[in-house]
């Protein structure tokens, strides 16, 4: 695939066998600096490996994934990728401000109190994480990876369980930081999230369907809705 | 490497071992505990107290290290705590590093609680100084950190991981000359504790329990602090940044 300027991340080719099973059969696509994509399909299409391909901590067969003109997973990326697990990954032992602390020191970064307030966790700061519920608990990983204010964030499934309001809150963060220039990938099986991505990238069995803005994928099908738009090219699909 | 990600990492699992109170009450109170038991088992058999007392002093650390190191890193492998941390700035120096400082300070406390009960209050005696006992537990809880660390990569559950426990600690505890001395062994016997780095770090224990200084107690600390190396650079190599 063409890498412009505007390119953040390119994958060329990827091909990804998990247990003598392939999970991803050569996969090429681009991800737009600054526009927040959408990664959609249901479980076990192949988001969690595409992802984890671009943060780099994925053993792949072949392929080249290029984050923001390097090789993914190069040292120089760990400072300017932030990386959301689909499971929060932080300390369950610790307080909120315990981890978020943590993980900015290893980044030499600052900016923990903003990061929680901009979470939305300034009541459960000094909460130990393993007593948050899961949605707080799944915001605190989310927080760890905003510290350091990376360049690309790629959010696996970032809303999931979270109550309406707050999922409407975060998506207006992602909103903001894609306007300041920072490029974001988020993984999602809700179809209505779709709409308010930039870009959107279907998946199914580990295939790409299809591939543009939401409005051009449901002009395309002449479909109402992104679900609707969705059925409509996995049918169409060989 | 950097020295403010390997201290952030020091002063992390201290926070996390001071969040868990009843943890740490049994890492500084079980020792002193078992000590005294021992002694008493032994009543009827004061010559084999004198013998393993002061060595046990050193021991201690050594399993209760190894024990916790597999848990904590298996931990970090399973919620997703250590794949997070590799994809961010920190070598994997600084995480084993950062371990090994926070237990090396959790090793001193057990160590002077252990020794001081040991030495004040059930008459243990010892030819040699009894600082030297705090020092060799620190290294020995560090020897058991850093082989907790490598075999914790070979266990998916923590049922596993503290099977390692029976596994690779109660042969190297049999075989170190701490129960028998190994001039009484099977020569087939000798020759594996040969291999076991438990067989040093008893040994030299034994040595300054008998202020017994000489160039073999230096061979036993060199070869202690060979398999921490060993052990530590084993560990790192079980550290991935990609993982299937």
């Amino acid at each position: 695939m063409m890498e412009t300027p505007e390119t953040a991340i390119a994958v060329a080719d990827l091909v990804v066998r998990r247990g003598g099973h392939t999970v991803l059969p050569g996969v090429s696509l681009s991800f737009p600096r600054g526009r927040v994509t959408g990664v959609l399909g249901p479980s076990g299409s192949g988001k969690t490996t595409l992802l984890r391909s671009i943060v780099g901590v994925q053993i792949v067969e072949s392929g080249r994934v290029t984050v923001l003109g390097r090789a993914a997973g190069e040292p120089s990326l760990r400072r300017r990728v932030g990386y959301v697990t689909q499971a929060p990954s932080v300390y369950g032992d610790l307080t909120v401000r315990e981890n978020l602390r943590y993980f900015a020191r290893v980044l030499g970064a600052g900016g923990v109190e903003q990061t929680i307030a901009v979470t939305g966790l300034g009541g459960q700061a000094d909460q130990v994480v393993r007593t948050l519920s899961g949605g707080e608990r799944s915001r605190v990983s989310l927080a760890a990876a905003l510290l350091g204010d990376p360049d690309v964030l790629v959010l696996d499934e970032p809303t999931v369980g979270l109550d309406p309001v707050l999922r409407d809150e975060l998506w207006r963060e992602f909103r903001t930081l894609a306007a300041a220039g920072r490029t974001l990938v988020v993984s999602t099986h809700v179809m209505d999230e779709a709409e308010r991505c930039d870009e959107l990238v279907l998946m199914r069995e580990g295939g790409i369907v299809a591939t543009g803005p939401p409005r051009e994928l449901l002009d395309r099908t002449g479909s109402a809705t992104i679900e609707q738009a969705f059925l409509a090219l996995a049918r169409r699909a060989p | 490497m950097s020295v403010r990600v390997t201290l952030a990492t020091a002063a992390r699992v201290a926070s996390q071992l001071r969040r868990d109170p009843r943890t740490l009450a049994m890492l500084f109170v079980v020792p002193p505990l078992l000590m005294t038991l021992f002694k008493y088992v032994f009543d009827g058999r004061p010559e084999t107290f004198a013998r393993v007392g002061a060595p046990l002093v050193g021991i201690f650390p050594l399993i209760i290290m190894f024990l916790i190191t597999s848990i904590a890193m298996l931990r970090e492998r399973t919620s997703g705590t250590l794949e997070r941390l590799m994809s961010m700035p920190l070598a994997k120096l600084d995480l084993l590093l950062g371990y090994a400082l926070a237990f090396a300070l959790v090793a001193a406390v057990q160590g002077t609680i252990t020794s001081t009960v040991a030495f004040g209050l059930l008459d243990v005696r010892t030819a040699g100084p009894k600082y030297a006992f705090v020092l060799l537990a620190i290294g020995n809880a560090l020897l058991g950190m850093a082989l907790g660390l490598f075999l914790s990569a070979f266990a998916t559950t923590e049922f596993q991981a503290v099977q390692f426990m029976p596994a690779v600690i109660m042969p190297q505890l049999l075989l170190c000359g701490l129960l028998v001395p190994r001039a009484a062994m099977p020569a087939a016997l000798r020759y594996v504790s040969d291999a076991l780095p438990f067989t040093y770090a008893y040994e030299a224990l034994a040595k300054i329990a008998a202020n017994d200084v000489d160039g073999r107690l230096a061979l036993d600390v060199c070869v202690v602090v060979a398999s921490i190396a060993i052990a530590l650079v084993l560990g790192a190599l079980t550290l991935r940044r990609r993982t299937p």
